[in-house]
């Protein structure tokens, strides 16, 4: 069992069951489970009337949608062309080397998902890391990974 | 409780100057993205506590975003009968000193950015005072206070070039206040265009101000209601484009988050002028503060009875609805945001029919961006040929750019259309820091190009940008230094447009993929000869044959660069240098076992040498290998 089935349940009550609220519903779900279950996806497209193929078309096709799970802590650095163009290419590599994340920016412990994002809108504070919700301005490939760190501490695990 | 009457509107209007001038002192912060990145959250908090261990009554509240963001985070003080004056990049012991010294009416005169003694307001061209609270003279605890040595607001080389009409109300009122959104004459037009006017009027007055789409295509904006008025049906729809995915641009995030009721009013009257009665905000996920404030409004607006049915009585009934993007750039195009909205993959479809004849769930739609239902509000309330008094002979009005990149005041300004690029980058953007020198503008985002210094003096509108090669876009507008490498910026845009096309149609999926690829060799040092001619062959393929706008402008970055800095090109193919020392050089598995079989050649003659004299070690007098690594090659070099 990947997932509880109730908290599937008050999701799904929570919007119109209607071919439209796939979208609505998939974030939803996303922020629970922290990725789509493939059961979930089947269950969700026989409520709102939308063939099982068209749900996984649309769990693909969009970057906020991961069918494996990502880490608790979302980490987005941003790569808008102002972030780019003050070096946060570099920055993203520094980062997933150090916390030895896999292809998919996951770490082992499922601590951190490192991705890159285009464009928070920040861009006079380039460049920016993103994690969860809270945006960093002005970092740099040392501040980031002290940020993470911090994140790690606050786990109690070790940095 | 419902606004029914031109009174209740300013009943309203009063209860918004009451928070927007008070008798008492007023602190705002700057809390839009960009305030709480550079930790406003935390400078809010310590002016709380502070203002409330000295039991100073005081209202606090959050602004968005006046634009000069490379100072945040931005705080303002208003004292009953002062000037408002503004501190910038405060911290959060800063604020402590600051409420402090509000207490023991003694201002630190020398942290302030700038003062404002009167407010414009574009939507009746009137400026309010600021000490309108009623309190002048030495009627005020602080009239000891003076602030004239501050800078003055239009003073500020940052601001004196700007016309606000867009941003009107961005920084100075709360963004969640609807009644200071009414004292900014908010609402009022609306009360006018649903009592005086008739949709042909409304279309005919946006029509009349040569507005345009500001999404970046440059549409004319009232043609377009009128083809939405005109297709048959009695279901039509509304959409607000805020899928701002261009990177480098935030325009529309900084509206949403400061000024949320002028997208609504606008969409509104839009809305009456086309016949719907129902529509569409399309946000992008990555906009989590903009997409709270926007719902916060749309509940506050539906209160007030101006969204919801028989708004401000006149019968005609609008509602507004939220859709949340799901990260994809290509749902910034139309068709495809409306497949989103549908709860679909964002796959654009080929135009004819357009949203005005078949657009949401095939009925006629009507799709502007941010921008420009922004200014519809300011349009209606000036009169449309006001509106075209500003700007060019066919670009009217004014745009807003994001000026960010290698500027020395990076930030969200409003120009009127024609100004120079020199103004906006020199006189409002104060140059290149670090002594650096300017090397190039990219506007328009992956669709639109990098211009050289020689186009320093090219007014900005529509047509010239797009006579350059660049495109107007929505405007972000990224200043490079000689230390950013064009061949590189290029792959950069392409490396997002092949990352972000949908895959439907194959020039842009296969075109931008094979582009990406051989500007990736030709930043690596791979360069083969011919590979720019391949470039310009591909270029013209995916321009010709792509479905969208995302394919049919993707190959922009590269064309545009080929023009201006062909150099570059030509230095990484035959020189294998990067003149920006920014391209690191990738070597071939040919390469590198030359390379080996090379320095082991040069080792064993070394050895010879050493032989045959004494007293030296061979080792000693080895060449040095390049970096930490004993095998040339083993790790990427950079080309100088």
């Amino acid at each position: 069992m990947y997932f509880d089935f109730e908290r599937l349940d008050s999701i799904l009550s929570h919007h119109r069951p209607a071919p439209e609220s796939l979208i609505a519903i998939l974030e939803d779900v996303q922020d629970e489970f922290r990725f789509l279950p493939e059961e979930a996806l089947v269950l969700i497209g026989s409520r709102i009337d939308v063939p099982a193929s068209r749900v996984f078309s649309v769990a693909t096709f969009y970057n906020a949608f991961s069918l494996i799970p990502k880490g608790k802590h979302v980490v987005s650095v941003c790569l808008g062309t102002a972030c780019h163009v003050r070096g946060a290419g570099d920055i993203l590599d520094h980062l997933r080397k150090r916390t030895n994340a896999d292809s998919s920016g996951t770490t082992d412990d499922l601590l951190f998902t490192i991705e890159d994002v285009r464009c928070l809108g920040c861009c006079s504070i380039a460049p920016v890391l993103k994690v969860d919700d809270e945006v960093y301005g002005h970092t740099s490939s040392d501040k980031a990974l002290t940020t993470l760190e911090r994140y790690r501490t606050q786990e109690g695990g070790n940095a | 409780m419902k606004i029914r009457s031109v009174e209740d509107l300013i009943a309203a209007r009063e209860r918004g100057l009451a928070t927007l001038y008070p008798r008492k002192v007023k602190i705002s912060v700057g809390m839009a993205s960009c305030g709480v990145a550079s930790g406003s959250r935390a400078v809010m908090k310590a002016l709380q506590e502070e203002t409330k261990k000295a039991g100073l009554d005081a209202f606090i509240f959050p602004v968005g975003c006046i634009g000069s963001c490379h100072m945040e985070p931005l705080v303002d003080i208003a004292l009953p009968g002062k000037p408002r004056v503004t501190y910038a990049n405060v911290t959060s012991k800063m604020a402590t000193d600051i409420a402090r010294s509000i207490v023991s009416r003694d201002v630190r005169k020398n942290w302030l950015y700038l003062r404002t003694e009167e407010d414009e307001n574009p939507v009746d061209g009137t400026r309010m005072c600021i000490h309108s609270g009623g309190i002048t003279g030495a009627s005020s605890p602080y009239h000891a206070l003076d602030f004239s040595d501050v800078p003055l607001f239009e003073s500020i080389p940052f601001f004196k070039k700007q016309k606000r009409i867009v941003l009107r109300n961005c920084g100075i009122i709360s963004p969640d206040s609807i009644d200071e959104y009414v004292a900014r004459g908010g609402y009022f037009t609306l009360f006018k265009v649903l009592n005086e006017l008739t949709p042909d009027k409304v279309i005919q007055e946006v029509k009349t101000s040569g507005l345009r789409g500001r999404g970046g295509a440059g549409f004319p904006t009232g043609l377009k209601w009128q083809f939405t008025r005109q297709a048959a049906g009695d279901v039509k729809y509304i959409i607000c484009n805020a899928d701002e995915g261009d990177p480098g641009a935030y325009m529309d995030r900084s509206v949403l988050e400061g000024d949320p009721h002028s997208v609504l009013e606008g969409m509104t009257i839009g809305a009456f002028a086309v016949g719907a009665n129902e529509g569409y905000i399309y946000v992008r996920a990555e906009y989590p503060l903009a997409i709270e404030t926007l719902n916060q409004a749309i509940k506050q607006a539906e209160a007030y009875g101006l969204l919801g049915e028989n708004i401000l009585g006149s019968g005609f009934s609008f509602k507004v609805r939220l859709s949340k993007g799901a990260g994809a750039f290509v749902c910034g195009e139309e068709t495809a945001l409306m497949a989103s909205i549908e709860g679909r993959v964002g796959e654009p479809r080929p135009r004819p029919p357009f949203p005005a004849q078949s657009g949401l769930w095939g009925k006629p739609t009507n799709i502007n961006n941010v921008e420009t239902w922004a200014n519809v509000p300011v349009i209606l309330s000036r009169g449309g040929e006001w509106y075209a008094g500003l700007g060019t002979e066919k670009s009217k009005g004014t745009k807003v750019f994001s000026l960010v990149g290698k500027i020395e005041r990076s930030g969200l300004i409003e120009v009127p259309m024609g100004i120079s690029l020199r103004e906006i980058i020199y006189d409002i953007g104060g140059g290149i820091p670090d002594g650096r020198e300017f090397k190039a503008v990219q506007t328009g985002g992956p669709s639109g190009g990098c211009l050289p210094e020689s186009l320093i003096d090219l007014p900005v509108d529509y047509e010239r940008l797009t006579e350059a090669g660049a495109i107007m876009g929505s405007g972000g507008m990224v200043i490079m230094d000689d230390k950013v490498c064009m061949v590189d910026i290029a792959r950069y845009f392409l490396t997002f447009t092949a990352a972000e096309s949908c895959g439907k149609c194959t020039p842009c999926r296969i075109g931008t993929y094979v582009m990406n690829e051989v500007l990736g060799r030709i930043c690596e040092g791979q360069g083969r000869e011919g590979d720019i001619e391949y470039l310009e062959s591909l270029a013209g393929t995916i321009k010709a044959l792509s479905l969208c706008g995302l394919g049919q402008t993707a190959p922009n970055p590269v064309l545009t660069t080929l023009r201006y800095f062909r150099h570059e090109y030509e230095s990484h193919i035959r020189d294998k240098k990067c003149p920006a020392g920014v391209c690191r050089r990738k070597f071939t598995a040919e390469e590198i076992t030359r390379m080996k079989e090379e320095a082991a050649r040069k080792k064993a003659a070394l050895k010879q040498a050493g032989a045959s004299e004494t007293g030296r070690t061979p080792e000693k007098t080895a060449t040095k290998p390049k970096g930490k690594s004993s095998v040339p090659g083993s790790r990427k070099e950079p080309t100088r």
